[in-house]
């Protein structure tokens, strides 16, 4: 299990970042996709906006984009409004599944 | 760069059947030895395996059953355009001299794991097809104003095509309105929309040009080749264009020093009835925003141009296969063999194959 996934697995919904030219480095990896330089990891902020959804048996699944760049496809709970692409939303948990 | 020309081919009927990977790969082998003349083992340098299947050394594998015994011989995985990436790797093979003449042979089993992309997190739970699928279609519905029955006409048209396409996967003709009401995969994605995996294989025999005729009279040059990766991610692509296709059409039309509107038939990548649309329009077979009226148009005038096979809808999807039989389909269609499905005078052809949401195209064009 790598280091996204183990902080995944424990609710976190981090990403890894550059720690010399400071690039998020989406999907995550070990290394700067920019310069190849060692990455940090740290906590995705929760304020996103609504790229694309769609539904699947009465449950909604979407596109969400955070910071300008890391994009996800979740589940999103629009509390009966119809989704707009463009709103903020924000994030609420992540989890994995075992599959180790 | 020497010339590398398409002299033999072969196709298996494309099944629910759990046969084993070699089985499937002997198969559409034999019908290359069967059908080609003045073939032999020893003649054959290169044979190239296309698949998404786990099991390994499948190059040596063909090989030996075949008994050739080549100098070069290898696995190629891609995903869905598997079979179009080791159709590029034998053309290079034997355009830079390094091989004379190649067998590129691709199969794939109903069951294989090619269309989950694991490495994929960004797509968290929702790593089937269908869910890109879904974005895709709900963004051309937003943006073109698509409607679920113009996404239905090329179910419906390709489903038609493949009737007369006796390796289809499927032979049941479907209405627009069946379609259209047929069930539910997601709010946006019809089951009669998606395309199936699938058993099956293709293979095709590729020569350098000193030996093209003897083989056959009737060799078929492959003139332009493009190919793009943008990503391997989902998450990354834009949802109503088809960017990485743009990609490597503009580079195979300019290889094959010929624009869009000179191509006679394609056999294009609709994984699902929204590709299509995207696909005719990104290929630049039609204006952006016109796709849905160009196809509607050759459903009602039943003209076979798009798809002639049945697209992958029609025909069915085992991945490491596709691309490859699309390229034997084009084959047949520039030599006049195409039997029903034959596009009338075709001399240019086009292979559109691409893998995981459009993250990479591959773009072929063949000539007579």
């Amino acid at each position: 299990m790598n280091k996204f996934e183990s902080e995944i697995k424990t609710g976190n919904f981090v990403t890894s970042e550059c720690i010399d030219c400071n690039k998020i480095v989406w999907p995550p990896s070990d290394y700067c996709d920019n310069c190849f330089m060692e990455v940090n990891w740290r906590r995705v902020s929760p304020n996103g906006k609504l790229i694309e959804w769609s539904k699947k048996n009465n449950s909604i699944f979407c596109i969400a984009e955070f910071e300008n760049t890391i994009r996800v496809i979740g589940k999103l709970d629009s509390k009966n409004v119809i989704p707009k692409p463009g709103q903020l939303l924000k994030f609420i948990s992540c989890s994995l599944k075992d599959q180790y | 760069m020497k010339k590398v020309a398409v002299v033999g081919y072969g196709n298996t009927k494309f099944t629910k059947d759990e046969l084993p990977i070699e089985s499937l790969l002997l198969e559409s082998t034999k019908q290359v030895f069967d059908t080609t003349k003045n073939l032999s083992q020893d003649l054959i340098d290169g044979v190239i395996v296309s698949t998404n299947d786990n099991s390994k050394y499948l190059g040596a594998i063909l090989s030996e059953l075949s008994g050739i015994k080549p100098k070069i011989s290898h696995t190629v995985e891609h995903l869905c355009s598997s079979g179009s990436s080791a159709v590029i790797s034998g053309f290079s093979y034997i355009a830079s001299g390094l091989a004379d003449t190649v067998l590129v042979t691709g199969a794939d089993k109903i069951d294989n794991p090619g269309q989950i992309l694991e490495w994929d997190k960004s797509r968290g739970e929702y790593n089937h097809p269908i869910y890109w699928a879904s974005m895709f279609t709900k963004a051309h519905k937003r943006q073109f104003s698509t409607t679920d029955e113009e996404l239905a006409i090329v179910s419906a048209k390709n489903h038609k095509q493949a009737l007369d396409n006796p390796n289809a996967y499927s032979h049941k003709p479907y209405t627009i309105s069946e379609i259209m009401n047929s069930k539910n995969v997601t709010d946006d994605l019809r089951i009669l929309d998606c395309s199936y995996s699938c058993s099956g294989s293709s293979s095709i025999l590729l020569t350098s040009e000193e030996n093209a005729r003897k083989f056959t009279d009737e060799p078929i040059w492959i003139s332009g080749i493009g190919q793009k990766t943008n990503s391997a991610s989902f998450t990354k692509n834009q949802l109503t264009k088809l960017s990485s296709t743009i990609v490597a059409a503009n580079a195979a039309y300019k290889m094959a020093e010929i624009i869009p509107q000179e191509i006679d038939t394609a056999e294009i990548h609709d994984a699902f009835s929204v590709c299509e649309l995207m696909a005719v329009e990104d290929l630049g077979l039609t204006e952006k925003n016109t796709g849905a009226s160009y196809v509607r148009n050759l459903f009602n005038t039943e003209d076979r141009k798009i798809n002639p096979r049945g697209g992958l809808i029609g025909a069915g999807h085992p991945l490491g296969a596709t691309g490859i039989s699309q390229i034997v389909e084009i084959t047949q269609q520039l030599q006049n063999k195409a039997k029903k499905r034959q596009i009338s005078n075709a001399k240019k052809g086009l292979v559109h194959n691409m893998s995981a949401a459009a993250t990479s195209s591959t773009v072929i064009v063949l000539e007579s």
